[in-house]
């Protein structure tokens, strides 16, 4: 008999405890994701069954839950508030890291290069109420001053600071995107004559377009689940805004002010959930939509492999 | 060591195209090449062979200068086309690599469509800033791929990916794009190793249909293509030039004892 195979040493027992631990971090990933959305789902449940008009959140721009008489639970003010942010944001961030991806993968070098990549990896470890201590102190003052402002505390605030916020992580992945671009590609462009410009313009950033995308639409991803940052530099008033000198509120920023001073079960606690539910949903399209650009464009609208042209019948 | 070229037969003494002087190449502290002197007759095709790792590629590699995208790379030595020193401080890459077009040796068409592949040299190299109007770019797409074969092939399949053809249609799409800015030189590194016998056949079919047009200068592992598909022919050995003469009296008595023994399959 296979003797070896059947002896229960120590060795034998590490190697199952180690492929049972592996196994259960694998499966935690499942469980936490399934589990935050029944949790969530749980508590918006109450509200979204009885009182909830899906008509009233999406279209109602007045979220007034503490009012005595008659509380309503429009989230419309607060869509518009995290999105103006989140679109100001990527207005600030693709430009950024869309050109620092384009320095750091195809013109730094060496050390240089290293250190960079460094550098925008600590950006990105700064912590969010560090970056609404900015918004706050520095940048509020700034806007007043140079627009002439009565408050700094608005989407343009808020839109610049969760553009910096994003656009650390948008350079690393768009640099990977550029990094894959096979290098054959840019010695086949050069080779014919083309600058290096020409070569970025008209062969990397084509090839790489779609990491491109996905790097965007993780940063958007990241605009909408923002929170304390938001919170700080946005005014937090609910509002529709009609400028960037508008204050807002976001939907994050919502649910981390009011929970707390929420009783436990109340329409007005499942209405947050509610909220939550919804940013769940669009952060989790989100990513998922990034997730099939990094693989590769949406499926069926390209074909992969190498299937030759017929030759024309003769 | 180095043999002088034999003068082409019956012809009037013919410019060079290329001419290389003393031409040493480090790759970092590796000397790759060492005094490489090369005279490439103008409008003739010219076969560059040797053993593995002698320094082929790296030769034609000089002549666009797109060995330059390594930044360890070191040249001496001097290399004209036409006259015209490439190491001129003066000139410019971009209007040098248009008049020398490159096929490698593996096919490598632009993640473009191939419309656009062969619009590609056209669009970088704009005279007056302004890409062709669409019929003079048609007619320019329908030229380059009747020139290399493929026009009724394609045809129809202009917006494919020419990432997608195969790999025969592939190189042949890398010849045909050098074609709209007309270059006066063709080099070509092992343009058929990688297809098969038929896709092979094909392309030096082509590739002897070229002849005239352009100068070409041809790198090739294959002894039988060499002879079928060249008029003169360099053989190089560990860096250096041995001998240069034309095909056939190469191949019938080389002078060279080393030419004699890898013609024979006596390296590897
Ligand atoms: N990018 C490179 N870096 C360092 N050494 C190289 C590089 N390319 C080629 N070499 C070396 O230079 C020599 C000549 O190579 P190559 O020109 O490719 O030969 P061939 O084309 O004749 O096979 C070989 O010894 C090879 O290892
Ligand atoms: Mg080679």
């Amino acid at each position: 008999m296979n003797a070896a195979a059947d002896r229960r040493d120590l060795s034998w027992w590490v190697d199952k405890v180690a492929q049972i631990l592996v196994l259960a971090g694998g499966l935690s990933a499942i469980v936490f994701i399934v589990g935050i959305f029944l949790f969530i789902g749980r508590e918006g449940a109450g509200f979204i069954f009885e009182g909830f008009s899906l008509r009233e959140f999406l279209l109602s721009p007045r979220w007034t839950p503490t009012s005595n008489h008659n509380p309503t639970f429009g989230a419309l003010a607060l869509i518009a508030g995290t999105a103006s942010v989140t679109g100001l944001a990527m207005v600030v961030a693709v430009p950024f890291s869309l050109g620092a991806a384009i320095y750091i993968g195809e013109f730094a070098t060496g050390r240089g290069r290293e250190t960079l990549k460094v550098l925008v990896e600590l950006l990105a470890a700064i912590p969010s109420v560090v970056w609404g201590f900015v918004g706050l102190s520095i940048m509020n003052p700034l806007i007043v001053r140079v627009f002439d402002a009565p408050v700094g505390l608005n989407v343009l605030n808020s839109g610049i600071i969760l553009g910096l916020m994003a656009a650390p992580i948008m350079t690393t992945i768009a640099e990977d995107a550029l990094k894959a671009v096979p290098d054959t590609y840019r010695e086949a462009a050069e080779a014919m004559g083309a600058t290096r410009w020409q070569v970025i313009l008209k062969v990397v950033l084509p090839a790489g377009r779609n990491g491109l995308v996905a790097a965007t639409l993780l940063g958007v991803g990241r605009g909408f689940g923002e929170t304390m940052a938001v919170l700080m530099a946005s005014g937090h008033a609910v509002n529709l805004p009609t400028s960037p000198f508008d204050a807002v509120r976001a939907l994050t920023a919502t649910i981390a002010a009011e929970l707390g001073e929420t009783a436990e079960g109340s329409e007005h606690w499942q209405a947050l959930f509610t909220l939550g539910i919804f940013l769940f949903l669009v952060t989790f399209t989100i990513n998922f939509l990034a997730d099939v650009f990094v693989r590769g464009g949406l499926p069926g609208r390209r074909r992969r492999g190498r299937r030759p042209v017929a030759s024309a019948n003769p | 060591m180095t043999v002088a070229p034999p003068r082409a037969a019956g012809a009037t003494d013919p410019a060079a195209a290329i001419l290389v002087e003393k031409l040493s190449l480090w790759y970092g502290d590796f000397q790759a090449l060492f005094d490489v002197d090369l005279r490439v007759r103008a409008g003739a095709i010219t076969s560059l062979i040797g053993p593995s790792g002698c320094g082929k590629t790296t030769l034609l590699r000089s002549v666009n200068r797109i060995n330059e995208r390594l930044a360890y790379v070191r040249t001496s030595g001097s290399i004209r086309l036409w006259g015209l020193d490439i190491y001129d401080p003066a000139v410019e890459l971009a209007q040098l690599r248009k008049q020398v077009g490159m096929v490698f040796q593996r096919p490598n068409p632009l993640p473009l469509s191939v419309r656009d592949n062969v619009l590609f040299g056209t669009r970088v190299h704009v005279p007056d800033g302004r890409a062709p109007a669409r019929a003079v770019a048609d007619r320019i797409v329908e030229e380059a791929l009747r020139e290399v074969l493929l026009w009724d092939e394609l045809k129809d399949a202009l917006d494919r990916p020419g990432t997608q053809l195969s790999l025969e249609q592939q190189q042949k799409l890398c010849i045909a794009r050098l074609l709209p800015v007309k270059p006066r030189l063709l080099l070509m590194d092992e343009p058929c190793s990688a297809l098969d016998p038929a896709g092979t056949e094909a392309v030096e079919e082509l590739i002897w249909k070229l002849r005239g047009d352009y100068t070409i200068l041809i790198v090739t592992h294959n002894m039988a293509q060499a002879r079928r598909a060249s008029e003169e022919c360099v053989f190089m050995l560990l860096g250096e030039m041995i001998e240069h003469s034309d095909t056939a009296s190469m191949f019938l008595n080389p002078a060279n004892e080393q030419t004699a023994a890898y013609i024979e399959g006596r390296y590897g």
